[in-house]
Order: C-alpha cells, then sequence, then structure tokens
C-alpha cells in the first residue's frame, strides 16, 4: 500500500532504480507465466504483489523521494505494478478455466447406468383402448353411460324386445344369478344400458357405453366368458341407417386407420330393425386369399352387431317411435384390440401376465 | 343350412360358371353369412375296385389285416412297369392291360366281388392326407380301400365304404368321385332366428334369386297344380287344443296322406342318400330320407307313422297331467300339460311330441308297408317351449320355433307320396286336411317409410317392386300408405321397419351412404370416469401393471381370508351356471381373483410384482326378485323402482396387491421388498388422486395381519383397507411370504369428491422452521401426535413432516421419539423468533396434554 512514509529503507530506495524495477517486473512476469495452478499462482502473487514484494516496497520507498522525482517514479512504478497485476488477472482467468474444465471432466460420469429404480407400470391394454373409444365418441358430442354387470332380465331382454319364446333368447348362452326366478342375469351385452339410458334420459339421445359382458362360452384362442363390448346408441329425429354407416366409419377409422374398408351385411337382432353386421376387409390377407385363416377365407371380419332401434324398444322405453328413430350398435373391444394390434391368442387378454400389458405401456 | 350346389341349381337358375365361393358371396349380401364350404377336398385318383381275392394275415399287434388283390380296371399295374412288385393272391382276372393291384386293408366288413373305393397313389383325401404307394405289414400297399369317414362322406369308420351300400354299380376303373357326389361342394350358411324359411334348400335358392336375379322355380309353386284333394277315406284327424298360447292354435293345419305297400326293403336311391349326407343329415331308411330329404328341400318338417300301428282317429290336443312318451331317442319323458301331442285312438295313446319328435310305438320299422305321412303347421312358441322343456332340439323344431311356410303342408306332404310311391312301390291312399287356419292381417306401411329409416331416397316403385319381388302382394291404399300382404313363408314381417329392412336388404346395403350425425353439445366425461382414469394411470405411473381378473370365486375363499361368519363378503351372489361348480359365486372383493391373477404370474417367473385392478364387485341387496314389466310401453314408476331394487349393489372397487422385490437391487445400492407401506402408500394415492386427503387408522380386518393392517378414511368414513396379508391368508393361498394387498370403494371416493375447490393464497414473507422430537408411548399413532401438533401450532403452522423415528435404550422400553419438522409463516409478516417459539411450544403443550408426548432430552 502506498503511504507516506517517514522511514526510508534502502531496499525500497534500491528498487526505485528503473534498472531494478524492470528486473522485477520482469521476475514477477516470468513467476506468474510459471503458475501451473491457482495455487502457484497465490503463491507469486504474495511473492510478486504482495506487501513485502519489491514493487510494493518501490511505491512505499516513492514518499521519500525529492518532490521533483517523485511524479516520474510514481509513474514510473505505477506502471509496473499495473503490467504485474494484469498478467495476475489474466493468469488467474487461464487457470480458473483450466480448473473448471478439468472438474468437468473429473465429475464425468456412465449416463447409459439404469436409472429406472421402480419398473415402469401398465395399463391393460383392452382398459387403455376402451378409454381411447370412448374419446372418438366424446369428441362427436356423445356422452358415456354405464350400467350394472348383474342386470335384470327385463333390462338385458325384454325390453329390448326379446320374446322369452323366440331362439333369439338363446342365441346368447346367458349366465343366470341362482334362483332363476330371481329374473337377474348376467348382461350378455352392453345393450340393456340402451334401455337404461333412455329411460332415464329420454330422446334425444347420444350414448356410449364400454362395459364387460358375460356369456357361457369357454375359454380359448377366439373365445372368452367374460369380455368387452362398447355400445352405441343414438336416438333422434330423422337419424337413418346413413348416420349409422357414418358413426360405424368413423370409428373403424379411428380404431384401424383411414384406409380401412367396412362393409354391411343384412343380419338379425330382436332389438333392431333393419339389423346389420358391420365387418372389416381382413387385415391380414385384405381378401385375396381363399385359404386365409383370420376371415376364413371370405376377406372380411366380423365386428359386431348393429341396426336400428326397434320399435318395440323404443315403446318399451316410453319413447314415441312415430316421432324419433335411433341406431345402436355393439362391437367387441377384445376384437378391435386383435385387429388392432395382432393379438392372436385371447388367453393373453384374460390372465393377467404382466408381460402382457407391460407391453404395451401406457398407450395403445 | 347346407345347401349342395347341385341341388341349389335345380331351384335356382345358378350360371354354369358359377363357383361355390360365388355363390356364398352373393347370399351374404342378402343377410346369409358363409359358414363354411364342403366338398372337394378329395382330389386325384379315386376308382372304383372290385376285390378279387384277400388273405387275413394275424398281426404281432393283435390286428388281422387283409392282404387284396384289387381290381381297378384301367388302373391295374401295367405288367413289368407297375409300383406294385408284390404279385398279390391276384388270380389273373384283372384287366388284360395289367395285373391287379394289391393292397392292406385293416377292415373286413366286405367279402370277395364287393365293388369298394380305392384311392390309388397321388390321390388327397380330406385333411390333406396323400396316398401313396408304401410298405406296411410286410407289403407294398399300392393304395387305399377308404371308409365313408376318410372320403368326408359321413362319420362310418366302422369299415370300409362298399359301392353297394349307397347303390353304386359300375366297372371298376371307372372315376368314382363323380359317382360318389364327390366333385361336388356345398355351401353352408348360417340362418339367423328370424328367418325360418331359409332352412331349406328352396328358402336358400329364393334368396339367392333376389341377390343375383337368378331365376327362381319354386320346387312347391303355390300356383301351381293343387295337390289332392281330401278324401273320404282319408284318416281321420281331430284338432282339439283346449289350451292356445298366447291364443294362437298350437295346430291350425294338419294333413296325413297315406301310402301303402311301400317295399321296406327298398333302399333310398343313391342321389337321395347323397344329398342328405352332403346337407349333413344321415341316411336311414327310405321314408325316413324322404321325409327329411322334403323337409330339406322345401322346408316342411314330416313326419312318417307305422300305419299299421295307428287306431284312428288321430287327435291333436294338449297333454294331460301325469302323460308319457319314449321317444325316439329313447328317452321315456314326463309331459307337461303345455306340451302339444300327436295321439290316436281319439286321444287316448300319446304317438308324438308335435314338432318335436315322434315316439317309439308308433315308429317306421323295416317290416313297415303302410305308411302315414303327416305334415302340419305348428305353432313356433308351442314347439320353442316343448323343445326347451325337454332340452329336444330337432331338426323339426329347430325349423317350426323360427317359423315354417302356413300354406305348405299339403304341397310337401304331396311331394313326399311321389318320391315313395316312385323308390318305394307304394300306392297312394287316403288324404286328410284338416284346416283352421284364419286369416293374416296385412301392414299397413308408409310408401317413404324405408326412405326414411334406411336414409336411401327410394322411389314408390322400387319399394312396391322389391316387395312384391319377395313375394308380398301389395295394394296401394292412398296418401302413400301401401297394404301389404306378407308370403306365406315370412311369419317374420310383422310391421313396416321388417319391410324397410327388406327393402334395403335386396336393393342392397351398399346403397347407403355414410354420414356422421351431429349430436347435441355434450358434457364429456362425467366427474367419476375421469376420476377412474387418473386413478389407473397414477397407479400405472407408480409402477403397477393393471389386469382384468374373471369375477368368479370359490366359496371357500371366505375361508382362507379368515373372514367370521357373519362377515358381509361372505354374502356372495351364487350363479345357476357356472362355468366351473367350484366357482359358482361373484365377487364381494375384487381380491381373490386378483391374488390368483399374481400366483398366476409368479408361477409364470414374475417374482417382483405390482398389480391392481379396477372392477365392479357384487353386494347382494337381499331376495328382491326383478319383475318382468310388460314391454308395450314405459314401465309404470313403482315397477321401474322395483327394477332398480331388485339389481344388486355393485360398486366399483379398486385394488393394488404386491409382492417381491419394488426396488430391485442396483448399482446404485439395495433393493427393497415389498411391505405394508407400500399398500398403504398405494391406496392413500388412489384418494390423493381423486383430491382428497387420506386419513389413516389402525385396525383389524380379514384378511389382512391383525397388527399390519390400515383402515383408509376420508372425513371419518371408511373407504378402504391396506396392509399385509394374514400369515394364514397367504400360506392357505399360496401366496409369496409378506404379499401386501389394498382395497379401495372408488364410488364410495367419487361421490365424496368432486367440489370445486376454493383458492389460497401464497404467503410470501419468510418461513420459521422448528424441529421438535417428542417421546411417546409405542402405542401411540403418529397420526394422532401429528394431529396434536397441528392444533397446537394454530394458524401459523404450514405444514409438519415426521422425519424420523427412534426406539431404543434412550427412550426406554414401550416408548418411541417421533421428530417432527415444524413450517410456520404468517401471511401478513415476518414471524419473530418468539412468534414461532411460542407456536412450537404450543404444539408440544398441545400433544403432551392429548397424548403425553415429552418433549425428548428436556
Amino acid at each position: 500500500m502506498s503511504g507516506p512514509t517517514t522511514s526510508s529503507d534502502p531496499a525500497e530506495a534500491a528498487v526505485l532504480d528503473p534498472q531494478r524495477l524492470d528486473a522485477a517486473v520482469t521476475d514477477a512476469l516470468a513467476a506468474i507465466a510459471d503458475a501451473g495452478d491457482l495455487g502457484a499462482l497465490k503463491q507469486a502473487r504474495l511473492d510478486h504483489a504482495g506487501d513485502r514484494s519489491p514493487l510494493a516496497l518501490a511505491n512505499r520507498g516513492i514518499g521519500a523521494l525529492p518532490a521533483a522525482e517523485r511524479k516520474e517514479a510514481g509513474q514510473r512504478i505505477g506502471r509496473a505494478r499495473g503490467q504485474v497485476q494484469q498478467a495476475l488477472v489474466a493468469r488467474q482467468s487461464e487457470l480458473e478455466a483450466e480448473r473448471d474444465a478439468r472438474v468437468l471432466v473429473e465429475e464425468s460420469v456412465d449416463v447409459t447406468l439404469p436409472v429406472q429404480r421402480v419398473p415402469a407400470g401398465a395399463r391393460h391394454p383392452l382398459e387403455t383402448i376402451s378409454e381411447r373409444i370412448a374419446d372418438v365418441f366424446v369428441s362427436m358430442g356423445w356422452e358415456i353411460a354405464e350400467g350394472p354387470e348383474v342386470e335384470a332380465e327385463w333390462f338385458n331382454f325384454d325390453a329390448l324386445n326379446f320374446d322369452p319364446d323366440h331362439p333369439a333368447r338363446q342365441m346368447q348362452d346367458t349366465f343366470f344369478v341362482d334362483p332363476p326366478e330371481a329374473g337377474l342375469v348376467l348382461r350378455t351385452h352392453t345393450s340393456p344400458v340402451q334401455a337404461r339410458a333412455l329411460l332415464e334420459r329420454g330422446a334425444p339421445l347420444y350414448v356410449a357405453v364400454p362395459g364387460k359382458v358375460f356369456r357361457t362360452d369357454d375359454l380359448d384362442a377366439t373365445h372368452t366368458p367374460v369380455f368387452h363390448q362398447v355400445e352405441g346408441l343414438a336416438v333422434d329425429k330423422g337419424l337413418t341407417m346413413a348416420h349409422l354407416r357414418g358413426t360405424l366409419d368413423h370409428l373403424a377409422r379411428a380404431m384401424f386407420g383411414p384406409e380401412v374398408r367396412t362393409r354391411l351385411r343384412p343380419s338379425f337382432f330382436p332389438f333392431t330393425e333393419p339389423s346389420a353386421e358391420p365387418d372389416v376387409q381382413c387385415f391380414v390377407c385384405g381378401g385375396a386369399d381363399r385359404t386365409c385363416r383370420t376371415c376364413k377365407g371370405t376377406g372380411w371380419i366380423e365386428w359386431g352387431g348393429c341396426g336400428m332401434v326397434h320399435p318395440n324398444v323404443l315403446r318399451a322405453c316410453g319413447v314415441d317411435p312415430e316421432v324419433y328413430t335411433g341406431f345402436a350398435f355393439g362391437m367387441g373391444i377384445e376384437r378391435t384390440l386383435m385387429f388392432r394390434h395382432g393379438v392372436a391368442d385371447m388367453h393373453d387378454m384374460v390372465e393377467g401376465d404382466v408381460r402382457f400389458s407391460r407391453h404395451y405401456g401406457m398407450e395403445v | 343350412m347346407r345347401v349342395p350346389m347341385s341341388w341349389l341349381r335345380e331351384y335356382v337358375a345358378v350360371p354354369e360358371t358359377a363357383t361355390a365361393e360365388q355363390v356364398a358371396a352373393d347370399l351374404v349380401r342378402v343377410g346369409l353369412e358363409e359358414e363354411a364350404i364342403h366338398g372337394g377336398e378329395v382330389t386325384g385318383p379315386l376308382v372304383v375296385g372290385r376285390v378279387l381275392d384277400f388273405t387275413e394275415e394275424p398281426q404281432k399287434n393283435g390286428k388281422t389285416i387283409r392282404w387284396c388283390s384289387v381290381d381297378v380296371g384301367a388302373h391295374n399295374v401295367r405288367v413289368g412297369t407297375g409300383t406294385g412288385t408284390d404279385p398279390g393272391t391276384g388270380t389273373g382276372a384283372g384287366d388284360a392291360a395289367g395285373r391287379p393291384r394289391g393292397i392292406v386293408c385293416g377292415a373286413r366288413n366286405f367279402a370277395v366281388g364287393d365293388l369298394v373305393a380305392v384311392s390309388l397313389p397321388g390321390a388327397v383325401l380330406p385333411g390333406g392326407f396323400v396316398i401313396s404307394a408304401r410298405k406296411t405289414y410286410g407289403h407294398v400297399s399300392d393304395g387305399m380301400i377308404c371308409s365313408a369317414r376318410e372320403l368326408g362322406l359321413g362319420e362310418d369308420h366302422a369299415g370300409i365304404l362298399r359301392l353297394a351300400e349307397l347303390g353304386v354299380d359300375a366297372e371298376p376303373g371307372t372315376d368314382a368321385l363323380p359317382l360318389l357326389g364327390l366333385a361336388e361342394r356345398t355351401v353352408e350358411v348360417n340362418v339367423t332366428p328370424d328367418r325360418g324359411y331359409a332352412f331349406s334348400v328352396r328358402g336358400v335358392a329364393r334368396e339367392y334369386g333376389h341377390a343375383t336375379g337368378a331365376a327362381f322355380t319354386d320346387p312347391v309353386d303355390p300356383d301351381g297344380p293343387p295337390p289332392p284333394a281330401p278324401t273320404a277315406d282319408g284318416f281321420a284327424v281331430r284338432l282339439d287344443d283346449g289350451a292356445p298360447i298366447h291364443g294362437v292354435l298350437g295346430c291350425d293345419r294338419y294333413t296325413a296322406r297315406v301310402v301303402r305297400g311301400v317295399d321296406a326293403a327298398r333302399p333310398s336311391p343313391a342321389w337321395l342318400q347323397r344329398r342328405l349326407e352332403q346337407a349333413g343329415m344321415r341316411p336311414i331308411s327310405l321314408a325316413v330320407d324322404v321325409t327329411n330329404y322334403v323337409m330339406l328341400g322345401v322346408g316342411q318338417p314330416l313326419h312318417a307313422f307305422d300305419l299299421d300301428t295307428l287306431t284312428g282317429p288321430i287327435v291333436v290336443r294338449r297333454a294331460l297331467p301325469g302323460e308319457r312318451l319314449t321317444t325316439l331317442d329313447d328317452v321315456d319323458r314326463a309331459l307337461d300339460p303345455e306340451d302339444l301331442l300327436i295321439t290316436d285312438d281319439g286321444g287316448r295313446r300319446v304317438l308324438a311330441l308335435a314338432g318335436v319328435m315322434g315316439g317309439a310305438s308308433s315308429e317306421v320299422s323295416a317290416t313297415t308297408r303302410n305308411l302315414l305321412v303327416e305334415s302340419a303347421h305348428f305353432d313356433a312358441v308351442s314347439v320353442a317351449r316343448a323343445s326347451r322343456r325337454h332340452k329336444l332340439s330337432t331338426e323339426a323344431s329347430r325349423r317350426y320355433e323360427r317359423g315354417v311356410d302356413r300354406d305348405l303342408a299339403a304341397r310337401a306332404a304331396d311331394l313326399a307320396v311321389r318320391l315313395l310311391v316312385e323308390y318305394g312301390g307304394g300306392e297312394p291312399s287316403g288324404v286328410t286336411d284338416t284346416d283352421l287356419r284364419g286369416p293374416v292381417p296385412p301392414i299397413t306401411m308408409s310408401v317413404d317409410l324405408p326412405a326414411r329409416i334406411v336414409g336411401v331416397p327410394y322411389t314408390a316403385e322400387q319399394v312396391t317392386g322389391t316387395l312384391t319381388e319377395i313375394g308380398c302382394r301389395v295394394e296401394p291404399s292412398g296418401d302413400g300408405v301401401l297394404t301389404v300382404h306378407p308370403p306365406t313363408w315370412r311369419p317374420d314381417l310383422r310391421i313396416g321397419a321388417d319391410l324397410a329392412e327388406e327393402v334395403a336388404r335386396l336393393r342392397g346395403y351398399q346403397d347407403i351412404p355414410s354420414v356422421v350425425p351431429v349430436a347435441p353439445a355434450g358434457r364429456g366425461l362425467t366427474h367419476g370416469q375421469r376420476a377412474r382414469r387418473s386413478v389407473a394411470r397414477a397407479l400405472a405411473e407408480h409402477g403397477l401393471v393393471e389386469v382384468l381378473s374373471y369375477p368368479f370365486v370359490s366359496p371357500l375363499v371366505h375361508d382362507a381370508f379368515g373372514l367370521a361368519a357373519d362377515d358381509p363378503r361372505r354374502t356372495a351372489l351364487r350363479l345357476a351356471n357356472p362355468l366351473s361348480d367350484e366357482q359358482p359365486e361373484l365377487r364381494t372383493s375384487l381380491l381373490p381373483p386378483l391374488l390368483e391373477t399374481l400366483r398366476r404370474n409368479v408361477g409364470r417367473g414374475q417374482t417382483d410384482l405390482g398389480l391392481f385392478e379396477i372392477g365392479l364387485v357384487v353386494n347382494p341387496s337381499g331376495n328382491a326378485t326383478a319383475p318382468r314389466p310388460g314391454v308395450a310401453g314405459r314401465p309404470s314408476a313403482e315397477e321401474l323402482a322395483a327394477l332398480h331394487g331388485a339389481v344388486p349393489d355393485q360398486p366399483r372397487h379398486v385394488a393394488v396387491v404386491l409382492t417381491g422385490q419394488q426396488v430391485p437391487a442396483g448399482w446404485y445400492g439395495p433393493g427393497r421388498a415389498a411391505d405394508w407401506t407400500d399398500a398403504v402408500d398405494a391406496a392413500t394415492r388412489v384418494v390423493r388422486t381423486v383430491g382428497l386427503v387420506a386419513d389413516v387408522a389402525a385396525d383389524e380386518r380379514a384378511p389382512w395381519h391383525p397388527g399390519r393392517c390400515a383402515r383408509i378414511e376420508v372425513d371419518g368414513r371408511a373407504v378402504g383397507h391396506a396392509g399385509e396379508l394374514h400369515p394364514k391368508v397367504v400360506a392357505a393361498l399360496g401366496l409369496p411370504d409378506r404379499t401386501v394387498a389394498a382395497e379401495v370403494d372408488l364410488d364410495l371416493l367419487t361421490a365424496l369428491s368432486g367440489g370445486v375447490r376454493r383458492a389460497v393464497p401464497v404467503p410470501t414473507f419468510p418461513v420459521a422452521k422448528e424441529d421438535v422430537a417428542l417421546v411417546v408411548d409405542a402405542a401411540v399413532p403418529s397420526t394422532a401426535v401429528e394431529a396434536a401438533l397441528r392444533d397446537g401450532a394454530g394458524e401459523l403452522l404450514e405444514s409438519v413432516r415426521l422425519f424420523d423415528v427412534y426406539t431404543g435404550p434412550q427412550v426406554g422400553e414401550g416408548r418411541k421419539s417421533l421428530a417432527y419438522a415444524l413450517r410456520l409463516r404468517a401471511a401478513d409478516r415476518t414471524l419473530t423468533a418468539q412468534e414461532s417459539a411460542e407456536a412450537r411450544d404450543e404444539a408440544v403443550a398441545v400433544a403432551a396434554d392429548r397424548v403425553g408426548a415429552v418433549l425428548r432430552g428436556a
């Protein structure tokens, strides 16, 4: 530090000599340049710019000079100190940069190590695809209705124009609750929710009903006693089979892609008239292979059942068939998943093996 | 329904070039779905052979084979070049062009001189069975003598097929494919239950005509010459239905024809037998085959009685209490007063269950010479009920319950009589026709109804034309309304919508445009649906895998779960017809099936598992019986209430089960096995996901470990349980040790949640932190300590977190130390050290007061 001094130190006075000063600067710059790390630089700073360094001493010596020499010596010493200071700052920043770079290198890790400590979970693909189907209908302004799985026979059959004596009643192999006189069954289709929704909400009505249904089939590669359907019901003024076809085509494209081809085939269901079965073109052979196992060579795969709501159903639900028409359909969700993803065996869907669900993760 | 192509061509002009596949495709368009195509499975050389000689050779395996010499005419082995190097036992009676073939045969039902069907090397039999000359039983068998089953001609495999059985006589060497009808193909279509008329070649041929425009020739043309009129010597018949169902006579027409002097020994002609086989029926005897042939051909079930066993008159009546009948299948059946019967002797003896099956007493036998052929029209409901009641579904009952042409009886009977006369040498005799049929009301339909329902602008001409084409008589009655009389074979046509379907079907469903309807603006998913999705996603993202289990359980599981005798979960709904008698009940908890799924996964080597399932459980609501109100209109409010009341409560639950390593050991450190905390964490996670706060309390509930079971509560209501399973349950169910589980009532949760949460301001003044360690009795739940701290700290408390639990000598036996971090903050100022300390002291004081907490080190 410069400051007025009264004493005169011979060493201080010596440094005032220009040659000695230059030598001190040269020494300082060399030491700074030689400093290999921040510790060495700190030592160089102490030695060459510290309180006891020649330059500091020289600076302190200025006060002892005659007034006439002070200015010139002050400038000279100031320049020398500035030069050293600058070199120190520069070297400091160089060494810091080197250190920072080295630390980053030292801290590097194997980022490819497995990091997931909790293994990934998964949704069941049947549930995920049900949600996807529901979203398709919600996007059209429909609502998602639900109903019980143990259902009154009246909702499952009678209200849907299944005459107790008609062979159609035996078409669906039904689980009956004991005793059978209780009039309860495991619903054989999601269609009873049609009747429930109509009775509850009336017309106009646009609802889709995904859910679990039951038939007394043994489990095999293509059948399961517990499966899923999505039911659709629209009742409004002026609805026609064209609207039914449009809705099914929209769903088919959403499920199977824009290129999918569909057809309606005349069929029979007690609760629809006219009735149809929607088929989609075979995903495997496209109709080109008479020996195709997927479509049994017909080129088409059954997807479900559909039709215009039978006037008797509307009447049983208190809707005037002279005013309203409606259409309804029911699609197998297992079948949809099989077609969409090429699931070959129903066992995989029902056995709950985690490897099946994990394969799909969170999306299908 | 199986329709042989040649039979179809007899009734409708199928183009020469049309294949079975094309016919099937045409039929699909009008709603007859292809089930299969049969025939054409035999290719290559199949020829007529004559057995010239054979030697029987007993084998070491106990069998005796016949080493045969078979003359196959032009296919005999050329001398010097043949493959049949073994000369066999041929006697030289073969064709001069070569030696007879040597063939090994396992059957023994033939004699020297019999004509047989021989498949020669190169032939392919059904199932892709390729015939080649092969060494067997010490000979080279140069072909195969075929059984009926090997040729796909039926199920008979007791011996080889002797061609004489089929009435086939031809020179050895003749191509047997056309002789046996094997070149011919049969289209099998699925007939929906509304269209009984299509259960006949006549019906399918008519539909083929509709589909393609090909000319249809009705084999029983209603406009053709009338069948013989009733005669005075006709067998006496009385229709006496004392209890019609729904006011409909069980039998409204009964025709009967007598045929005398039929030669019982004469078999049916080969072509007729072949057609029956192609259609899937077994030839039996001429009389039976003829009735079946007519039924398959035109759709009218017939029954042939042995006339000599009958005593007139025949009476068609309902059964009397206590009556019994032994049907043709040799089952002695107790009859129900609703069963419609054919009786004779003035009603004293039961002959047959009308429209279902005949009785043994009047069965046609090998000695029958005089026949009574019954051709009647029975009510569909009456037959359907009898068939169901007696669990007896027959070719006849299947047709009657789907509806038989009400005008067919006399003509079909005549067809049968003519065949019996032609092939059995019989004499037609008495004719009976008892006819009580009433008129069928016509359908009135607005001519634009098809367009309005189908969405295709059909013209009036198209509508009328199509309905006329399917056989309707259509009368315009002004104002665009049509009066439509459906044809007699279409009892399924009852209302305008039925006719609209006919118009759409025949014009083609492919004409229907595709138009997306515009629904009114919707409300999106319900709160419950969104909550369910969130819960499923939250659990899956937490590492659990969703599964779907069958809801069927064994009642034994309640014992395995250790449920108390009065536990409501023991009261399960039982199925009357379960898939498995071991699992007749519906789950009252998701856990039994879910644990079974867990076990299956463990068995497959997946030992570290976390599964969840969302599904309904069924809580029976008592003994209410669901009513069956009429369907003519909306049920009354009372009826609806009774319906809803009878359907059991079926809340949606979510359950979680875990076992094994939840965090596997890794390079980062040791793993962590599933324990009770995972179950409680999953349960509270579910509660949190729907926006609620879970309170956890200790509980004792099966199937959980009594010391490791948490009750999950929301606002004081139990919503579920979680924890480690009882070791006995684990052992009883064969689960891995320390399996943990949770189950939460998701419906209850969503009902409790869903309100709109009001905002709270976020204060920005500095936080003050206070840590306290409290020593309490080991039995004091941490939630009680925390609640006391919260109440004591008051409004300034922002959060409290338990960060350490210590038990050991420093706190003494039966005591534990709980260390909490309190965060305190005021909304309007920076708290002073004194304020913060006061809040802490107050918190400790309340904890001391409520749960006996002592500040640790104090």
